[in-house]
């Protein structure tokens, strides 16, 4: 991907503007930083609970953030991440697969190609001029405000989570430069792109249904980016052919668009999007158009490639597990808002609005604590094992509560609650019971303790839940 | 395509008889007369002159006829001239659509009804406008003849700007639908790839609606060839010059049936020529 032609998008990206020299604060152009955009992606996705204390307050209870978060947000040169905040490059993260190719080096390395592949590794950013993405997208539409702060370095996979009609894909077309923004701006490599048409923009798009042109064969709709930028004929068409070598779609070169399947499709929209060798690419639901099977093998894929790219990555999903296999970093997007913002593992761990605990699978809760107490704003109080003041999420997985026809005699009368079964439903082997009463929450239970328990909708139930299976921290 | 659905169609009743009965038989069964004597009659009304005109034909002089060089050269000045209309409604129009379909201006509802106005016009009118536009002493016509020394009425220029005047909806319209059936977002993709609108227009719109930029020209082109109130106004009736297929026949009525009938049938088989052209696209659709 770093090639030793020079294109033409590649050469806009050295330049950068000197006026931003200090890494620890905010680009000038970012401006005051919205207060609402929650600050813990800072967070390391192996902080526990008990690191609430740090964390800069989400939106719902805004308080003054510690300025230093406020830094943290950014983008930070590989000497700023030695704090144990996930690095935003250079060394791989754990939990994906290793880059042989160096830090944004060799796009493939495995397979050792040599015809577009960079000898020397990727330039490695300038400690003063933070590469990759900062952008502040804002557009007004008629009944909707698309209002957004995103920051990615490169070689980060940044996924755009939400439900539909949430702004993702206008976020995306705004990047692309598809929707003209409002207000804001958009930085790439410290170069603005907000007055560069869509098609100056060094940014690759791959389309929801891929949208590959039907009257090109695979071949020419990869070589048509690189031909509109310039190269020749023949040395587009070379080009493409690499990198349908790349996907493993070499037999395919000469075949129309309807004749591919679907994964094939997508792996010749994705060479077409690469094959413009972009600072930014940008997905949009790259697998919904897959069926179950195929979107299993293609998701392993597409991992591999968009670890395996060196520049900033952003998809749009509103399927949580591409999201979280996909991304370093979910951004979760509700009603044009950046409502919550980290690593998958802290998203899933710590949501902050009820989509995402649908999302996740987890009953959340907003309270007031006081020591191991919390006073649930939905009514009754809860008991936790963490122990907090103020304002608090609480969550807890539906299999971690059980379920009475008659109130246990039992010792523990802690986060005992009266129910009633709202609806039923079979999730695999398990019944899922939706109660309403003192605390509406989500049960899983076993299809025998359903049928033990002669549970229909209606009847009423003891709901209880150990403390220790509460998981409590700052809202 | 049609080759192949044909052959289903008509072994998918046959061989689903026994259950598909009622989907089977559905068209033949219990149709009301007050549709069917009507619909065969509106059948026979346009049928039976065509009829009638191979009826009367006078086969044993046709060779004749067919030889002489008024026909020849009604037939080449038709052919040319229907040909080079469509090649300027090619020209002009398609950007006329793309700008109806793509762009957003005010009194964009106006225009689309301006350009449509040709089709309800009575020819002779336009050829009338045509002339009051474009003739010696023309609005524009005059500045033509004095500053260009160009003369557009009475020449077989003038028969292509009648017939490109006449014929230039049906392309607009053709193409303006086709355009906005094709999905934006292939010009949109091709943008993000670092084509301009231009470049996105020729490489990917234009290929994409090819096939409704086809079925426009022939559209025109048939109505080209047909021209003949505006032609006659706005061009005149000189044998070899201005005298179309159309023109001929008309005339010919006057003073040499037999030799009308010949010319109807040129333009009879040219026409049956047209539709088997277009077979594909409009009678497998129905």
């Amino acid at each position: 991907m770093t090639n030793p032609h020079p294109t033409p998008p590649d050469a806009t990206t050295p330049a950068r503007p000197p006026r931003e020299s200090d890494p620890t604060l905010p680009t000038p152009a970012a401006g005051p930083q919205p207060p609402p955009a929650p600050t813990d992606g800072a967070q390391t996705s192996q902080a526990p609970a008990t690191d609430g204390a740090q964390l800069p307050q989400g939106p719902p209870a805004p308080a003054p953030a510690p300025a230093p978060a406020d830094s943290l947000q950014l983008p930070q040169p590989p000497p700023a991440a030695a704090d144990g905040a996930r690095p935003p490059q250079g060394a791989p993260a754990p939990d994906r697969e290793s880059r042989t190719g160096g830090p944004g080096g060799n796009p493939n390395p495995a397979e050792g190609r040599t015809l577009t592949t960079d000898p020397h590794p990727h330039p490695h950013p300038h400690p003063h001029q933070p590469p990759g993405l900062d952008a502040h997208l804002i557009v007004d539409r008629a009944s909707f405000r698309l209002d957004i702060t995103l920051t990615a370095a490169p070689g980060d996979v940044v996924a755009l989570l939400g439900p539909n009609g949430a702004g993702k894909t206008t976020a995306l077309r705004a990047l692309a430069g598809l929707t003209p923004l409002t207000d804001g701006h958009l930085c790439l490599d410290g170069t603005s792109l907000d007055d560069t048409p869509p098609e100056s923009r060094p940014v690759g798009v791959v389309f929801q249904d891929y949208l590959l042109f039907p009257h090109l064969t695979a071949l020419d709709n990869v070589a048509f980016g690189p031909r509109c930028r310039g190269a020749s004929k023949a040395e587009a068409r070379s080009q493409a052919a690499a990198w349908l070598e790349r996907m493993g779609l070499s037999a395919h070169a000469g075949v129309k668009p309807r004749r591919l399947s679907g994964g094939q499709a997508q792996r010749v929209a994705l060479a077409r999007a690469l094959a413009t060798r972009p600072r930014l690419l940008l997905l949009d639901e790259p697998l919904a158009a897959l069926d179950a099977r195929t979107r299993l093998e293609i998701r392993a894929q597409l991992r591999r490639r968009l670890a395996e790219f060196e520049a900033v990555s952003v998809l749009v999903t509103h399927d949580p597990l591409d999201a979280m296999v996909l991304a370093d970093r979910l951004v979760v997007v509700e009603h044009g808002r950046v409502v919550q913002e980290g690593t998958p593992a802290d998203i899933a761990r710590h949501p902050r609005t009820d989509y995402i605990a649908q999302l996740v699978g987890l009953n959340l809760y907003r309270g007031q604590a006081a020591g191991h107490a919390v006073r649930l704003e939905a009514g009754p109080a809860i008991t936790t094992t963490e122990e907090l003041s103020g304002p608090v999420f609480v969550a807890f997985p539906p299999s971690a509560v059980t379920l009475f026809r008659d109130r246990p005699s039992g010792a523990s009368a802690r986060n005992l609650w009266r129910c009633e079964v709202a609806g039923l439903e079979t999730r695999g082997d398990q019944i899922r019971a939706d109660l309403t009463g003192e605390l509406p929450l989500a049960a899983d239970l076993t299809t025998v303790a359903a049928a033990e328990l002669e549970l229909y909708p209606g009847a009423s139930v003891w709901a209880t839940v150990k403390a220790t299976q509460t998981h409590a921290y700052p809202a | 395509m049609t080759s192949l659905d044909k052959p289903g169609a008509a072994t998918g009743p046959r061989t689903g008889r026994p259950r598909r009965r009622r989907v089977g038989t559905g068209g033949r069964r219990g149709v009301p007369l007050p549709l069917l004597l009507p619909g065969l009659l509106a059948l026979a009304f346009l049928l039976l002159p065509l009829l009638a005109l191979l009826v009367r034909a006078p086969w044993r002089s046709l060779p004749d006829q067919l030889t002489s060089t008024e026909v020849w050269q009604a037939l080449q000045l038709s052919l040319v001239s229907a040909t080079a209309a469509t090649a300027v409604t090619l020209v002009l129009g398609v950007p006329l659509a793309w700008l109806l379909a793509r762009t957003e201006f005010p009194g964009r509802g106006l225009v689309r009804a301006l350009v449509t106005l040709p089709l309800v016009l009575p020819p002779v009118v336009g050829g009338v406008a045509l002339l009051l536009a474009l003739g010696r002493n023309g609005v524009i016509g005059q500045w033509l003849d004095s500053w260009f020394g160009i003369t557009l009425p009475f020449t077989t220029t003038g028969v292509v700007v009648a017939e490109a005047f006449v014929a230039m909806p049906f392309l607009v319209i053709s193409v303006e639908g086709t355009l906005r059936a094709a999905d934006p977002r292939y010009e949109e993709a091709a943008t993000t790839l670092g084509a301009s609108r231009f470049t996105a227009f020729r490489r990917v719109t234009l290929p994409l609606i090819a096939p409704g930029i086809a079925a426009g020209s022939v559209l025109a082109w048939a109505r080209a060839l047909g021209e003949f109130g505006a032609t006659i106004t706005f061009a005149g009736n000189f044998p070899g010059r201005t005298q179309t297929m159309p023109l001929a026949v008309y005339l010919a009525l006057q003073n040499d049936p037999e030799a009308a009938i010949a010319l109807s049938l040129v333009l009879l088989v040219v026409s049956i020529a047209v539709l088997a052209g277009l077979r594909d696209r409009w009678m497998t659709t129905s």
